[in-house]
């Protein structure tokens, strides 16, 4: 079974949120997801300063299997992509809660993490969604 | 494929040995010619050094390797790897056809466009269309003609604000890039279970940005959209235009037609369809059809008759077209091989290839349920393919999808499509086609369950296939992470 850590928000389409001190969210693909897809092979961050709404695309992992989207939950500025990923997707596969982190936004004033609790998203995972 | 064979062939350049050549064919020197010196090369090319008989084995031993539908089933679901027929590509091949300039006036070759105009009509009709298009060279150039049609016609009513594509997410990946590729946005809503679209969510993103929705209809789930003149009511109804996907034309060939199930715009793939070259990477063809409404923008050239003569139309007949996707008449030679191919069939013979690919294509499905495998949208009929999930053998048995179709090839079968569509976890999605024998379809359904037998005993043989093949399991993520795909020869 995969991993899904309990401090953690979560949304239906396998995104992780965790809210920074500094108040940024930093957002990546949780360790189902990572599974689902196998080995990554290339990630496409966006860059700083990019403005996304809620449900935009933000980035894109591809496996040897797939190619896949993956959304931003919340409305927000960018405040930085992972740099490391360019040349290591494979840590998205190592350590998909931790240096496998996709992106850190800045919340639009008034939008919240929000998502699923951990229980919650174990039910989306166990449903093959 | 004999065992001596069973060993990689080197590289050609690896088989160069300095000052080896083959004189018979060598060309004459020469002086220089009307090349300025400043631009002609100082050294000789670093080609391979080979005498003609080490060249010839060289590529003879490549060709003896090759995994195809000549030498074996191959099951690509989606992509119809059906035989094609040899006479189609004799006739293509007569020298009148091979020997035509394309600059040539349309005078002395009223014999081709004659064989084109045909096919053009061929198609409207086993469509259900109102105007054709040849030229677009590939399946990919098609989806592009057909979405630049869909936004030529609303630019042409004046009406700017629809920049939306609607793709289902059991769509190919071209239908989103297509779209994109066209400047629109995409909308993806999702399938239900049973396989069809979810009518609420088509609902909900129907709006008056909408310019249009792309299916694939028998989907990439191998079902029939049973409610598809709902949906086209629907989107009609919110102004928008329904392109149909022709990458499974093969299913209802001569039993449905896209246009009266509402379609505006559709794209063949005559290369899987109508039997032309497939499977090596081009040439191919995209042909394009339209209803009434979007005739002014078709590509140009297409073939139009006047009397008995045959003539280009170009832009001064069409000026509202979207313009030229080929220097010419896109990939004629590919053109002639569709057109030979539905003149052997006719009517009756292309129902038979939609009724064959059908039954055929059920009947692997009716014995791998039979023999226990899992159908991905169970209590439905097939189309021309279908897909089974391997998700219960790589949760107990620890054998994936992949090692299924890599242990195939030891058994003397291609691999079906594998992991497409992505909604359906370890799939294997097959797709017989409609020339195939009973006896070749029992041997696959023979080897899927010898396969699983040893799963269950011996996984790591399973997992480390294939075993017979030249060349062993490839480490695909290693290859997509380090690319490297251009030797270059060590130059003295």
């Amino acid at each position: 079974m995969s991993e899904i850590p309990a401090d953690l928000r979560y949304t239906k389409s396998h995104e992780w949120m965790r809210t920074l001190p500094d108040g940024t969210i930093e957002i990546g693909i949780t360790d189902h997801a990572q599974q689902s897809l196998g080995d990554l092979v290339f990630v496409e961050v966006p860059e700083s300063g990019r403005k996304l709404a809620a449900g935009d695309t933000c980035a894109v992992v591809e496996s040897v299997k797939a190619a896949s989207d993956v959304y931003s939950p919340l409305a927000g500025e960018v405040a930085a992509g992972n740099p490391a990923l360019a040349t290591q997707p494979e840590l998205i596969n190592k350590d998909p809660y931790g240096s496998g982190w996709i992106l850190r936004l800045k919340p639009l004033a008034g939008a919240s993490a929000g998502g699923l609790d951990a229980a919650a998203y174990a039910a989306v995972a166990a449903s093959g969604g | 494929m004999s065992g001596s064979l069973r060993k990689p062939e080197p590289l050609i350049f690896e088989l160069s040995r300095p000052g080896r050549g083959a004189t018979a064919q060598h060309p004459a020197a020469e002086p220089g010619g009307e090349v300025p010196a400043g631009y002609r090369r100082r050294g000789l090319p670093p080609l391979p050094e080979v005498s003609e008989l080490q060249a010839v084995r060289h590529y003879t031993r490549l060709s003896q390797l090759n995994f195809g539908i000549d030498t074996h089933f191959y099951p690509l679901g989606s992509c119809t790897m059906k035989y094609n027929p040899r006479a189609c590509n004799a006739l293509a091949m007569l020298p009148g056809f091979l020997g035509r300039h394309p600059l040539a006036d349309a005078a002395t070759g009223q014999g081709v466009l004659g064989c084109l105009f045909e096919l053009q009509e061929m198609l409207k009709d086993v469509t259900g269309m109102a105007g054709v298009s040849l030229t677009p060279m590939a399946g990919a150039q098609g989806e592009f003609a057909g979405v630049a049609m869909i936004r030529a016609y609303h630019r042409a009513r004046g009406d700017l604000t629809r920049t939306e594509i609607i793709v289902p997410d059991a769509a190919h990946g071209t239908n989103p890039a297509t779209a994109t590729m066209c400047g629109m946005k995409v909308r993806e809503i999702p399938t239900r279970p049973d396989g069809d679209v979810d009518l609420a969510a088509l609902d909900a993103a129907l709006s008056p940005a909408t310019a249009g929705i792309m299916l694939t209809n028998p989907s990439t789930l191998g079902v029939f959209e049973r409610r598809i003149v709902e949906i086209a009511r629907k989107v009609h109804d919110a102004g928008g235009l329904l392109y149909y996907d022709g990458a499974n034309l093969n299913a209802i060939l001569g039993k449905a037609r896209p246009g009266d199930m509402g379609f505006d715009v559709i794209h063949m793939n005559l290369h899987k369809t109508f039997s032309t070259p497939h499977g090596g990477g081009g040439p191919g063809s995209g042909a394009v059809g339209v209803g009434q409404w979007l005739l002014p923008h078709l590509p140009v050239p297409v073939v139009g008759r006047e009397g008995e003569r045959y003539r280009w139309l170009d832009e001064r007949d069409l000026p509202d077209t979207i313009g030229r996707l080929s220097g010419f008449m896109g990939n004629t030679g590919v053109l002639l091989r569709a057109w030979v191919y539905m003149r052997i069939l006719g009517a009756a013979g292309m129902r038979r290839v939609a009724e064959y690919s059908t039954l055929n294509a059920n009947y692997l499905l009716a014995r791998l349920v039979e023999a226990g495998f899992e159908a991905a949208c169970p209590g439905r009929r097939a189309s021309h393919e279908f897909i089974v999930t391997l998700r219960r053998e790589a949760r107990q048995l620890g054998v994936t999808a992949m090692d299924f179709a890599k242990r195939l090839l030891d058994h003397g079968y291609h691999a079906p499509t594998t992991y497409f569509p992505l909604l359906v976890p370890e799939c294997l999605l097959i797709e017989p086609t409609e020339t195939e024998t009973r006896e070749e379809l029992d041997g696959f359904v023979e080897a899927l369950i010898a396969i699983r037998r040893e799963a269950a005993t011996d996984a790591a043989a399973v997992k480390a296939a294939p075993h017979t093949m030249p060349v062993r399991r490839l480490d695909d993520v290693r290859a997509a992470r380090q690319l490297d795909v251009a030797w270059k020869p060590e130059v003295a």
